[in-house]
């Protein structure tokens, strides 16, 4: 840019009652930055006839002759009458080209809303992912129920594939947080436990918590971060790369292929990572004991085998396949949720785990209080 | 170029580029520049090593050797903080026009000029809606999201999104590729008249025969990673290269060419 990048405007009167205004400068998006603060407090001429001399205008771009359009229009709308002068024709061209697009004021920019309306506006959401959960998990039943009326359908290529994803592959992490959680509940008792020299009750202690309600819950919870999230992923990915609308006009059901797999494979995969979580916690608190407590293994074992009946493990365990339907569902339902956006599919990922470990926890609280009705 | 004179003249002037991705050439030895204030089109068939170019021109994309220079500084091996200058004085349309997701229209153009200038909110906001209706998209658009466009409107929000800064370089990949041909010449029309208004440098990658003939200045026809001529579309319909008459006289090379003529 030759001399000036700052665009300047300044005007002068003269003895014949008109003013003359001088435009300078690069009339650039990035000139103008001064200009149009500036332009809010100028004083502008008291005259009726003004000119404009544009002739010091070294350069001038869309946004400058933006700038420049909403001034003459401005001006003239407050009575005066503007005559332009001096303009290079291409800038002529340019201004021309943008008062005849110009549409106005610019976009209304969306209005902040209120608390209320974000409050009618949630509730209504919630409501509408409600029925829509609903109807999704309407839809794999029918799916899952044609399926299985039909076991040659079945797809068991994906469902092996995401055993072996979903199952085999969170054996290391489930069997070490199990093992940490036995450990904590062992050394937590221990203290209370001596105080009243009951130290064999510790096998009790690790053994019901972690049996009836802390293994399946705790594998629950970490499939759902682990897998349920990865469904809502594939899937929400899926539909943004029109996948999904491509498998419908190819004759394949969506849910067929996507949902039924995960879901059977989860139900298969979920129990036996439960069982496999309950031995890593058993174990964890067998350490602690002999550590702590000076219980040895064999009288630990025996322990548990007197105290933890049969139906402790069976109340554990059968929770299991109803926490891999929620996840799967959640998961799958929330990834077909997903429209349009890049954004869209982190939002729904998120929400499919924090919506499934809730629903887990409510479960397991309901199986809580129906165990308890049943006197198991 | 063969004066010293021509090559103050360019814009944009690629020596003796290798690239390769492995043990696959894309581009051996290719010498070309871009004139300022000209469009420029850069043809050839898929794969042929176009958008790859395109990509090294605007440092997406690192050559193996030869230099590319635009506006006079050369590009390659420039970093981020080197390479902000440059960057602001081109814009760029993408394929699949890249608009944000997340964005509306008028998001997506407004967040290159808040990043770059320090313009008011009003301003801003103003100056998207002129860049808005600069490509013809109706005022309603701004609030729409990426998704909710056709694919024709989704090219011209991406283009306003490129002209955000008034750039004096425009890089087009495939501008009017997945068009109907009514959009597809809507999009060609509205890359004239603003070359005309703006006084722009355009380089752009297409398939399309008809932009060929209707806004090209002149055309480097590129053929596995060589360019094979450079020069006007009347000149290059009558070069003797096999691969070029392939190319414009093919049965819609020729329907193309006989459709300008009919319209001269």
């Amino acid at each position: 840019m030759n001399g000036d990048d700052r665009a300047h405007i300044n005007w002068q009167a003269d003895a014949s009652g008109a003013a003359t205004m001088h435009c300078s400068g690069a009339w650039t998006v990035r000139g103008i930055q001064q200009l149009e603060s500036a332009l809010d407090t100028l004083a502008w001429p008291g005259e009726q006839q003004l000119v404009l001399d544009a002739s010091g205008i070294v350069t001038l771009d869309t946004s400058g002759a933006w700038l420049l359009h909403r001034t003459l229009q401005m001006l003239q709308q407050s009575g005066k009458s503007v005559i332009l002068q001096g303009m290079q024709p291409g800038f002529n061209t340019l201004l021309q080209l943008v008062a005849a697009r110009a549409t106005g004021a610019g976009h209304e920019l969306p209005a902040r809303k209120g608390a209320l309306d974000r409050l009618g506006r949630m509730a209504w959401k919630w409501l509408q992912d409600m029925v829509g959960m609903f109807a999704f998990v309407g839809e794999i039943s029918i799916v899952l129920l044609h399926s299985l009326l039909r076991p040659a359908r079945l797809r068991w290529r994906p469902i092996l594939y995401n055993l072996q994803t979903a199952g085999f592959e969170a054996l290391p992490i489930t069997g070490l947080l199990s093992f940490l959680m036995g450990v904590v509940i062992a050394y937590q008792g221990a203290d209370q436990l001596q105080r009243f020299g009951a130290n064999i009750y510790v096998a009790d202690m690790v053994g019901f918590t972690m049996l009836r309600e802390l293994s399946p819950m705790l594998t629950a919870i970490i499939v759902a971060g682990r897998s349920g999230s990865a469904y809502a992923a594939q899937i929400g990915t899926m539909k943004v790369t029109e996948e999904i609308d491509a498998l419908r006009t190819i004759g394949i059901v969506p849910h067929e292929l996507l949902v039924i797999p995960k879901m059977l494979a989860l139900m298969i995969a979920l129990p036996l990572l439960t069982v496999f979580s309950d031995m890593a916690g058993l174990f964890g608190g067998m350490i602690m004991a002999s550590t702590k407590l000076n219980i040895s293994y064999g009288v630990f074992l025996d322990r548990i085998g007197d105290a933890v009946n049969l139906s402790s493990f069976l109340t554990g365990v059968v929770k299991a396949p109803v926490f891999a339907v929620i996840i799967a569902s959640v998961g799958c339902f929330q990834g077909f949720q997903v429209s349009g956006s890049a954004d869209s599919v982190g939002r729904q990922t998120t929400m499919s785990v924090v919506h499934s470990i809730f629903l887990v926890i409510v479960a397991d609280a309901l199986f809580s209080l129906v165990f308890n009705w049943l006197k198991i | 170029m063969s004066t010293g004179a021509q090559q103050v003249d360019a814009v944009i002037d690629i020596r003796k580029l290798h690239t390769s991705y492995g043990a696959a050439v894309v581009h051996e030895d290719v010498s070309l520049s871009v004139r300022k204030g000209e469009t420029f089109a850069l043809v050839g068939g898929s794969g042929c090593g176009k958008s790859t170019l395109l990509r090294a021109i605007i440092m997406l994309l690192r050559p193996d050797s030869g230099s590319i220079r635009v506006f006079g500084q050369e590009v390659i091996g420039l970093n981020d903080e080197q390479a902000l200058p440059l960057r602001r004085r081109w814009g760029v349309m993408f394929e699949r026009g890249a608009l944000f997701s997340a964005l509306t229209v008028a998001e997506n153009v407004a967040m290159v000029l808040r990043e770059h200038t320090q313009l008011s909110p009003r301003l801003i906001n103003e100056v998207v809606a002129l860049k808005i209706a600069l490509t013809g998209l109706p005022a309603s658009a701004g609030n729409k999201y990426p998704s909710e466009l056709s694919g024709g409107m989704r090219k011209r929000a991406a283009l306003a999104r490129a002209i955000a800064l008034d750039p004096e370089l425009l890089f087009l990949d495939e501008p009017t590729a997945g068009l109907d041909p009514f959009s597809a010449s809507g999009i060609d029309e509205l890359v004239q008249s603003l070359h005309q208004a703006l006084g722009l440098t355009i380089m752009m990658v297409t398939h399309d025969l008809d932009s060929l003939w209707r806004v090209a200045d002149r055309v480097g026809v590129l053929d596995s990673g060589r360019i094979l001529g450079v020069d006007t579309m009347e000149e290059l319909a009558q070069a003797e290269h096999p691969v070029i008459r392939e190319y414009f006289y093919g049965p819609r090379g020729r329907a193309a060419q006989e459709q300008t003529w009919k319209k001269r």
